[in-house]
């Protein structure tokens, strides 16, 4: 049996329990808190952002008070305390390996066996009085509630999926109105996803536009240096377009794009980003390489934008893994399909001239 | 802006009314409303909203409820496809080979979705 550890920077106290002092936090988070928030939204540091699973205590918990389970991915923790400014509740947190609560239940770390196993090695029978455990409602796919009942005792409340009904959802008796138990993905929440993604196309990215860009300053009638700066910048600007469009736009407008498959979104956000591109160029018609060069970018962009945008399913909130299959058959031979004959054009485009 | 609904048709979400006992609990912890109640029983209201996240299976106590239960995402099938560890997307730990393996777990790259 055993309690986190004291010596975490967000602790800021301790409350005696039977089998020792449990650490105390506040509803309030401090800068610390918000900073690495906005590093982990960023993909800093994300896979260790972590607080010691076990039992916390907000405010002055007593033996009647609820007790809400969540995963130890640190803004998990973070979300949860601050949506209770003023209450005195137990927090038992899980060992999901930081990872937050929806995506550790899919993969059942935030699961039956954790949970039980929490509850005993924190010594929550002799804590508290009760046996009710209030569960956020996305741990329901790895959680079975009639199991932990069997196994120990505890009866498990699904409460609100958002951390911020919890307030209302405790006032009203336990009671979650519709409008909680949905899970929404609104431009916000697809707002905050960005970045992360982006920080990962980033990485291919930065291995990827030199090698276009030097590639640009090949073939082609002038120097080497001027070809690169011209054909070369243009294919490096024309690359970001698709990335932009796959990893920005389409999240951002997903709602409002054309078509369900999220492929066949960022197929078309990915055209009109090539439009863009044609309009911007204006490729001289009388010229086959300059023809053949914006040709390549009607298939390159558009690839690049639909593979980006099937990607973006996993972070959506509603594609089923049947769906994202369902889609996939068609979206990937289309997408190296489109991604080859592209780079066939654009490279002979290059020896062309 | 109406509510986002992925493809027809296509979800493994199956509800065996025999064996239902109308607690109810599959209603609760689905998060996009696809079950409702109707003579006591849970029957599916609204097929293509489910996700196959499996919570209501996994909270199902006869099993009447049944889903195919996966993390909708392109990434994780991809990375099964090439043999990658790790079943969902959030943190694919990338396999390292024989020859790397070797060298230092820092050879582990993890991602994200």
């Amino acid at each position: 049996m055993s309690l986190p550890s004291l010596n975490q920077p967000f602790v800021v106290g301790s409350i005696p329990t039977a089998i020792g002092a449990a650490p105390q936090v506040g509803a309030s988070t401090a800068w610390p808190d918000r900073w690495g928030s906005i590093k982990a939204r960023w993909g800093v540091e994300r896979m260790h952002y972590t607080v010691e699973p076990g039992l916390y205590g907000l405010g002055h918990p007593h033996e009647r008070s609820p007790v809400l389970v969540t995963a130890n991915y640190k803004m998990s923790f973070d979300r949860l305390r601050q949506a209770l400014p003023g209450r005195d509740v137990w927090i038992l947190v899980l060992d999901t390996q930081g990872i937050n609560v929806w995506c550790a239940a899919g993969k059942r770390t935030f699961g039956t066996t954790e949970l039980v196993r929490r509850i005993e090695a924190s010594a929550l029978p002799r804590i508290v009085a009760h046996r009710e455990l209030i569960l956020p409602q996305l741990a329901g796919p790895g959680v079975a509630a009639h199991q932990v009942k069997k196994l120990c005792g505890f009866q498990v409340v699904y409460g609100p999926i958002r951390a911020t009904d919890l307030p209302a959802f405790l006032d009203s008796g336990r009671k979650a109105t519709a409008p909680m138990r949905i899970k929404t993905f609104s431009t916000w929440e697809r707002l905050v996803l960005i970045p992360v993604e982006l920080v990962s196309a980033a990485k291919w990215a930065l291995m990827i536009l030199p090698a276009f860009f030097l590639l640009g300053g090949l073939g082609g009638a002038a120097p080497f240096w001027s070809n690169a700066l011209n054909d070369g910048i243009f294919a490096v600007i024309a690359l970001l377009s698709g990335l932009a469009a796959g990893v920005f736009f389409t999240p951002l407008l997903l709602p409002w794009l054309p078509g369900r498959p999220f492929a066949l979104k960022g197929l078309g956000m990915g055209l009109l980003a090539a439009l863009i591109l044609a309009a911007l160029r204006r490729p001289d018609f009388g010229n086959a390489q300059s023809c053949l060069e914006m040709l390549a970018w009607f298939f390159l962009v558009p690839a690049l934008s639909a593979y980006l945008g099937m990607n973006f399913t996993g972070c959506s909130t509603y594609t089923s893994l049947s769906g994202v299959k369902k889609e996939m058959k068609w979206a990937v031979p289309l997408e190296i399909t489109g991604g080859v004959i592209g780079l066939g054009l654009w490279l002979g485009s290059r020896w062309m001239a | 802006m109406g509510r986002m609904i992925y493809l027809k048709d296509v979800v493994t979400l199956a509800l065996d009314p025999e064996k239902c006992v109308g607690c109810g609990l599959c209603l609760v912890v689905c998060p996009h409303a696809v079950l409702g109640m109707n003579a006591k029983r849970a029957r599916i209201e609204d097929r293509d909203a489910c996700m196959e996240c499996g919570a209501c299976a996994q909270n199902c106590p006869t099993g009447a409820v049944t889903v195919q239960a996966g993390v909708g995402c392109a990434a994780a099938v991809i990375n099964a496809a090439l043999g990658r560890k790790g079943d969902s997307c959030c943190c694919v730990i990338e396999p390292t080979d024989q020859g790397l393996a070797q060298r230092s777990d820092k050879s582990q790259r993890r991602r994200c979705c």
